[in-house]
C-alpha cells in the first residue's frame, strides 16, 4: 500500500514538474479565454434591453436576470476549468491505435490510474497559474455578483467542482476507451463534444431551455460539468435540492468510474484477442 | 529430422521427457496457437457499403502449434520471414495478447494473466515501437520505472550505474549526435527495460534501423549483460549478424510453426547441400567448360564462383587444381542468408515441424 502511494506520488510529482515547463503560453491562453465573456456581456445586454429590463434587473429568463447571466458565464468557466479534459479521449484512442497501450499491459502499471494522476497534476498546475487571470476577471466583473454566497453554498460549490473534475475525467476516459472497438473515434468524439458544449451549460444556463428540453438536459450527467456548480453558486439551486444534486452528481461519478474500469477490462480483452 | 544437437537434447519434444526436466525450463510452450480475425476489405464503393453490415472476415493463423522449452540462461534467436509468427509469439509470452489455444508458462506464470508479480520479472523491448515514457526526460522516466517496478533505491542505483557504464563506455565520442540518435534511443530503451533486472527478456528486432556501429554496440552490450547476469533472452531479428554474434540456439519459425531448432551452423549443415568454390585463374586463361565442375554462379574473368555438391567437393577441387593454373582458391559454405532464404521459401508449403514429429 505504501509502495503504491509512493508510485502515485512519483507520477504526480513528475507530471507536475513536466507541466510547469510549459508555463509561458499559459497566461496568454487563459486571458484569451475571457474574451468571449465580453461578447456575452454585450449579447445578453442586448437581449435584456430588448425586453426592456436590462438596467433594473427585473427581467428574467429561466430564473436568470442580466447580472446573473454574466456571473453565470464566469462561473461556468470555472466549472469547465475543472471538468474539461483536453486531449484525454483522443490521447487514449491514439495510444490504442498506435499500440502504445502495450506499455500498460507489459509493465506493472494501471492505465487509468496513471492518466488520472497526470491529469490531476495538469489541473493543479493549471489552477495555480490560472488563478491570477481568473482573479482579475472576477474582480473586473464583480458588479455582476450580489456578494459572496453563504458558507454551506460555497462548500457545496467546492464539492461539486471536485466532483465535476472526477466526472469529466471518467466520462472522457470512457469515450477514449471506444478506441478499443473502433478506429474512427474522432467523429464520435466530435459528436460527444458538441453535446457536451450545449448540454453541460457552458453556452447558456440549462434552465432557460423550453420544456421538455430543460427536463432532458437536467436529467443527463453533462449538466454537472458546468451548469450545476454555477447554479449552486448563484443559489438558483438551494437547500435540499442542492444536496440532492450533489448526491446525484456523486452517483454519476461512481457510475462512470465503474463503466470506465469495465470498458478498459473488456477493451484489453478484445485488444489481446484480436490485435496486439 | 535434423541431427540431434545440444539444444535439441536439452529440450526434447513434449511428452518424451519426465516432468522433472520440464520444470527446469524457464519458458515452456505447448501447442501454442494464435489466430487473428482479419476484416477482409472488398474493393469498390458498393462493397464498402455492404461491408458496413456484412463483414467478411478471414482467419489468419499467425502461430499454429508451437512447442518450445527454453532453459534458464539461454539466448535464443527466433528467425523467420516477415509474418512468420515470431513477434506474435513474443507478444503471447509477454502477455500482450491471449492465445487461441495451447499453453505457455514463463517462470511458472501464465503470461496473459498479466500478474503483477510476473510483470515485475520480465521485460519486452520492441525496437520499432517506442515504449519509453518519452515525454519525460530520461532521468524522470527511470525514476518512474523504479517506482512502478518497486525497485529499492540501493538496487536501483547499482543497476542504473551498471547499465550506464555498460552502455555508455562504448559510445563513440566523435560521432555526430544526429547519427547516433536512433542508437541512443535504443540504449535508453534498453536501460529502462533492464533497470528492474528482469530474469527473462524478450527482444523484438532490437537493432532494426540502427547503423552498423550502433548495431554492434547493442550486440556487445547484450552479449556481455547476458553472460554476466545469466538471464534468459528470446530475440527476433532480421540481421543474421545479431544472431551469429549472440545466440547459440536458433529457432526458425515459418507459417507459425517451428521448422528448425538447433545451432546456427547446423542450419547450413542441415539445409544446404552444396558449397561455393571460388577460383581465380592465372594468366587470364579461363577454360570454357566450367560447368562440368559445377553450376556457375558468377563469372568475372579471371574469377569464377561455382556451386558444387558437398560430397564431390574434394574431387572437383583436386581435378581443377591438376588441370588448370590457379592463382587463388577458396571453398566456402553458401552465405547463411542465402541458405535461410532458401529454407524460408522451401517451407512455403507448410510441413509438419521436426519438433512435432
Amino acid at each position: 500500500m505504501l509502495a503504491r502511494a509512493q508510485t502515485w506520488w512519483t507520477i504526480l510529482r513528475i507530471s507536475l514538474e513536466e507541466r510547469l515547463v510549459y508555463r509561458g503560453d499559459f497566461w496568454i491562453g487563459t486571458m484569451m479565454r475571457f474574451l468571449p465573456v465580453v461578447t456575452q456581456v454585450f449579447l445578453w445586454g442586448a437581449v435584456f434591453a430588448g425586453m426592456g429590463a436590462a438596467a433594473n434587473g427585473s427581467g428574467q429568463i429561466g430564473g436568470f436576470n442580466y447580472s446573473d447571466m454574466v456571473a453565470y458565464y464566469l462561473l461556468a468557466m470555472v466549472g469547465r476549468a475543472f471538468s474539461s479534459m483536453p486531449g484525454l479521449p483522443s490521447g487514449i484512442a491514439l495510444q490504442i491505435r498506435n499500440g502504445e497501450i502495450k506499455k500498460f499491459l507489459v509493465q506493472p502499471i494501471d492505465l487509468i490510474g496513471f492518466l488520472f494522476l497526470t491529469r490531476v497534476a495538469h489541473k493543479l498546475v493549471y489552477y495555480g497559474v490560472a488563478l491570477v487571470p481568473f482573479a482579475i476577471a472576477f474582480y473586473l466583473f464583480r458588479g455582476y455578483f450580489s456578494g459572496w454566497p453563504p458558507v454551506d453554498v460555497l462548500l457545496a460549490f467546492s464539492i461539486s467542482l471536485v466532483l465535476a473534475f472526477l466526472l469529466g475525467f471518467f466520462m472522457e476516459a470512457l469515450m477514449g476507451m471506444l478506441g478499443f472497438w473502433t478506429l474512427e473515434v474522432s467523429s464520435l468524439l466530435w459528436i460527444f463534444m458538441l453535446f457536451n458544449f450545449f448540454l453541460s451549460g457552458q453556452m447558456f444556463p440549462l434552465s432557460i431551455l423550453p420544456p421538455p428540453w430543460d427536463t432532458v438536459a437536467l436529467a443527463i450527467p453533462l449538466q454537472f460539468l458546468a451548469y450545476f456548480p454555477a447554479a449552486v453558486f448563484l443559489q438558483k439551486i438551494q437547500g435540499p435540492a442542492m444536496w440532492q444534486g450533489l448526491a446525484i452528481q456523486a452517483a454519476w461519478v461512481m457510475f462512470f468510474v465503474i463503466a470506465c474500469r469495465v470498458a478498459f477490462h473488456r477493451g484489453v480483452r478484445r485488444y489481446s484477442a484480436f490485435g496486439g | 529430422m535434423p541431427a540431434p544437437d545440444a539444444a535439441a537434447v536439452l529440450c526434447p519434444p513434449f511428452g518424451a521427457t519426465p516432468i522433472i526436466t520440464l520444470s527446469m525450463a524457464v519458458i515452456e510452450i505447448r501447442n501454442l496457437q494464435k489466430s487473428y480475425r482479419v476484416y477482409q476489405k472488398q474493393e469498390g464503393l458498393w462493397a464498402a457499403f455492404t461491408g458496413l453490415v456484412n463483414r467478411k472476415h478471414r482467419e489468419v493463423k499467425a502461430v499454429r502449434g508451437i512447442d518450445l522449452d527454453v532453459q534458464q540462461g539461454e539466448f535464443v534467436a527466433f528467425l523467420g520471414p516477415n509474418g512468420a509468427g515470431k513477434t506474435t509469439t513474443l507478444k503471447l509470452l509477454s502477455g500482450v495478447i491471449n492465445p487461441s489455444g495451447g499453453e505457455a508458462r514463463v517462470m511458472g506464470f501464465v503470461p496473459w494473466q498479466r500478474d503483477n508479480a510476473y510483470r515485475r520479472r520480465f521485460a519486452l523491448v520492441m525496437g520499432q515501437k517506442n515504449q519509453l515514457w518519452w515525454d519525460l526526460p530520461a532521468a524522470e522516466s527511470f525514476r518512474l520505472h523504479q517506482q512502478i517496478y518497486a525497485i529499492d533505491s540501493a538496487s536501483f542505483k547499482q543497476s542504473h550505474d551498471e547499465l550506464v557504464d555498460l552502455l555508455d563506455v562504448r559510445r563513440l565520442l566523435n560521432q555526430p549526435v544526429r547519427e547516433l540518435s536512433l542508437g541512443v534511443r535504443m540504449k535508453k530503451l534498453m536501460r529502462a527495460a533492464l533497470l528492474h533486472k528482469p530474469e527473462v527478456l524478450f527482444l523484438d528486432e532490437p537493432t532494426i534501423g540502427l547503423d552498423v556501429i550502433a548495431q554492434h554496440n547493442i550486440q556487445k552490450f547484450l552479449k556481455h549483460y547476458q553472460e554476466v547476469r545469466q538471464i534468459t533472452i528470446l530475440l527476433t531479428s532480421h540481421y543474421m549478424k545479431d544472431v551469429a554474434a549472440l545466440c547459440k540456439r536458433v529457432v526458425i519459425i515459418n507459417y507459425g510453426q517451428i521448422i528448425y531448432d538447433g545451432s546456427l551452423d547446423g542450419i547450413v549443415d542441415k539445409f544446404s547441400s552444396h558449397k561455393v568454390l571460388t577460383l581465380q585463374f592465372g594468366d587470364g586463361r579461363m577454360p570454357s567448360d566450367l560447368s562440368r565442375y559445377g553450376d556457375v554462379l558468377e563469372l568475372k574473368e579471371p574469377e569464377v564462383k561455382l556451386r558444387v555438391e558437398r560430397n564431390v567437393i574434394t574431387d572437383v577441387l583436386s581435378a581443377v587444381l591438376a588441370e588448370h593454373e590457379i592463382e587463388d582458391v577458396s571453398v566456402e559454405d553458401p552465405p547463411l542468408e542465402e541458405v535461410i532464404a532458401q529454407v524460408f521459401s522451401q517451407a512455403a508449403k507448410p510441413t509438419p515441424s521436426p519438433s512435432a514429429v
